[in-house]
């Protein structure tokens, strides 16, 4: 789970990471409000959307007056963001943070995320703050400090020394600053089971602090369960809603660009079956993994929400009966198409345990619209096939 | 032969008397694997499906000899029982339970490791030596008994693969379900090396996923010491791009994780790649000829 800007320093506040003074805002008046109780004459009006690349899509603007602030404030909210992030349909802007204008000497880039291959979090920092640090990474990879933390030991003074004699911050106070920020950071990683840390830019100012100028937060939703104060942060505008509808039914569900719907069990075997339909020459429109129990409401709710895709014209439903079996299953299709209108031809392959039983039943049922694929590849072509309106 | 477990291994399952523990345990039995007990807290003394259940893994381990223990209780618990295993002697912990916190399994892993104890998963299907032993929720009855071992990311994959493979008129030695959490146990790393050892194993098949950079490891391992053909799949070839924040797990690992990626290098390695899940048997039934 992601969050907003605003409510990762929030959380950066509660455990004395700097950052500059700031307050969200919903509407102009608000961000009127904020503006003068913040003080100063320099804000920052700031999008807050679950996404990066703001600025440069013109989701954060400066201001030089009060005005200038509700002028922005009024232009930002509501206007849908399109960043390098949120794929061309942007992100609709609900809140915006008002932030007092902050000093800038120079940018740095710090982060923290699980190195895998390690097995333990890593402390990311480089002097190139303010870039896309895809790009460093891939341009200019030794301008990356990566320290790995083992959880047993913790932070220690050394992976401190480590980052700061890597960034080439000379200052003895300066680097104690540094090093304090890098601690407290790796405390909330690990405090709040974080996925995710990443704060791009992080400043430091003409009198030599470290601010943390953005910051960027996701959790692991496996450990939601015991952190209610951040699953409370969760904002329902910026999620998918058929994801999300999916989710509820115990389905997981990505919508894509093409023709063929696929519903099947298992991720790997869903992107498997993607992948196929591509070997073929068709195009998969949704990744959609029913889990282990496709039942009857399950392969109905699944039909509902691949066919509100306008752009579906087949349905390729490939199980793997393991535990479950495939009789159980194709009794489930029969009962789900009674359920849902289903109006475009549905390949339906299903193999594993009972599978003869199972090509029985769906053939003796002779709905139409439903047809029976033999196995994988089978099931693929006949869905590209049926959606071109050949079969 | 076979790699890991075999009719004689002797397993104990964490969160017996659960319902997921009692059905699948119950399964693994009718398979032919010995489920010599259980640990559930607070049920020590009791009698399940006709074996022993004692309050600890050290009391199971003293009293049963077992040295293998397949997990099922909920994520909450999971780094919990994983260290619990690894203190009270087990050699192999089988983690099923899908959903279990990563930091949780980061610290359980570490001390597993510490402790000499291999772990396989979380959130995966077990490991399965076909016709003898089943330690997991795959369906047994489509492991049929014979040359090629598999090593899969993804659950259904291996159905799907093992399937293919017998469908050829091959069999499994041993089919290892790792796992795609961020932290897993046994990975294709340390399995592959087992499975070239095994002299039954003829040939193997990799299935991978997209994220991590297990596979490109893989290639590498496989150029060196693999002499045996490997068959591989990586699924999400197709995949949309992750809807992470960012890519810094990504750069963490110096590599993007793309399928395009781990293809290319396990081609490189003298693999035989295969673009669809659809084309395992095959290409096992043709790797298999060109060897000999």
């Amino acid at each position: 789970m992601n969050i907003h800007e605003y409510q990762a320093k929030e959380i950066f506040k509660s455990y004395g990471v700097p950052t500059p003074k700031g307050i969200v805002a919903k509407t102009p008046d608000e961000a009127v409000k904020a503006a003068e109780s913040l003080g100063g004459n320099l804000w920052v009006v700031k999008a807050q959307i679950h996404a990066g690349g703001r600025g440069l899509g013109g989701g954060v603007k400066l201001a030089k007056s009060i005005e200038e602030v509700r002028e922005l404030a009024s232009q930002i909210l509501g206007m849908t963001l399109v960043t390098h992030q949120t794929g061309p349909e942007g992100k609709v802007v609900h809140k915006v943070y008002i932030e007092e204008g902050a000093d800038i000497k120079d940018e740095f880039y710090l982060g923290i995320v699980l190195d895998r291959a390690k097995e333990m979090p890593v402390i990311m920092a480089s002097t190139e703050g303010g870039m896309e640090i895809e790009k460093v990474a891939e341009e200019t990879p030794e301008k990356i400090v990566k320290v790995a933390v083992d959880p047993s030991i913790g932070f220690q003074g050394f992976h401190g020394r480590e980052l700061v004699f890597g960034l080439g911050i000379t200052d003895k106070n300066e680097q104690k600053k540094f090093i304090d920020f890098a601690q407290k950071l790796f405390k909330i990683y690990m405090d709040k089971d974080v996925e995710l840390i990443e704060i791009n830019p992080l400043i430091r100012t003409g009198s030599g602090d470290f601010l943390a100028l953005d910051a960027k937060m996701g959790f692991d939703d496996s450990a939601l369960y015991r952190h209610p104060d951040i699953a409370d942060m969760r904002d329902i505008t910026e999620e998918d809603p058929a994801e999300m509808e999916a989710a509820e039914h115990g389905l997981s569900y990505v919508s894509l660009d093409g023709e063929i719907g696929c519903m099947v069990n298992g991720a790997g075997l869903a992107m498997g079956t993607m992948d196929t339909i591509n070997y073929v020459g068709g195009t998969p429109a949704n990744f959609l993994d029913v889990g282990g129990k496709a039942t009857a409401e399950t392969v109905a709710k699944g039909f509902e929400i691949i066919l509100r895709n306008p752009k579906v014209k087949s349905i390729f439903v490939n199980i793997f009966g393991g535990i479950v079996r495939c009789d159980r299953i194709a009794n489930g299709i029969l009962e789900a198409t009674k359920m849902v209108d289903v109006n475009v031809p549905v390949v339906v392959r299903l193999d594993g345990t009972n599978a003869p039983e199972a090509a029985e039943i769906l053939k003796n049922a002779n709905i139409k619209n439903v047809i029976a694929a033999e196995d994988l590849l089978d099931g693929a072509k006949k869905a590209v096939a049926a959606a071109k309106g050949e079969l | 032969m076979s790699i890991l477990v075999n009719k004689d291994t002797k397993v104990i399952v964490q969160g017996f008397t659960g319902k997921e523990g009692t059905f699948h345990a119950e399964q693994c039995m009718a398979y032919g694997t010995q489920i010599v007990g259980g640990v559930t807290p607070n049920k020590g003394g009791m009698t399940h499906l006709g074996k022993p259940v004692f309050n600890t893994v050290k009391e199971a381990v003293e009293n049963t000899g077992a040295t293998v223990s397949m997990i099922f209780v909920p994520p909450a618990f999971v780094g919990d029982a994983v260290m619990e295993a690894a203190d009270g002697g087990i050699e192999l912990a089988v983690i099923i339970t899908e959903g279990a916190p990563v930091k949780d399994m980061m610290y359980a892993k570490a001390y597993a490791t510490k402790k000499g104890m291999k772990t396989i998963g979380p959130n995966c299907p077990g490991i399965i030596t076909a016709e003898e032993c089943k330690i997991g929720i795959m369906p047994g009855n489509i492991f049929k008994k014979g040359n090629v071992g598999l090593i899969s990311k993804s659950g259904t994959l291996t159905y799907e693969g093992a399937n293919q493979v017998v469908k050829e008129g091959f069999g499994i030695t041993t089919a290892v379900g790792i796992g795609g959490d961020p932290i897993i146990g046994l990975s294709y790393k340390q399995l592959l090396p087992m499975f070239e050892a095994d002299p039954e194993t003829e040939a193997i098949v990799m299935i991978g996923e997209i994220g991590g950079d297990l596979e490109i490891q893989a290639a590498k391992l496989i150029k060196e010491q693999i002499t045996k053909p490997v068959v591989a799949f990586i699924a999400g070839q197709t995949a949309p791009k992750g809807k992470r924040m960012g890519h810094a797990g990504a750069i963490v690992s110096g590599s993007a994780g793309t399928a395009a990626e781990k293809m290319e290098a396990l081609e490189k390695a003298g693999v035989y790649v295969v673009k669809s899940p659809a084309e395992i048997g095959v290409t096992v039934a043709k790797a298999l000829k060109e060897k000999k």
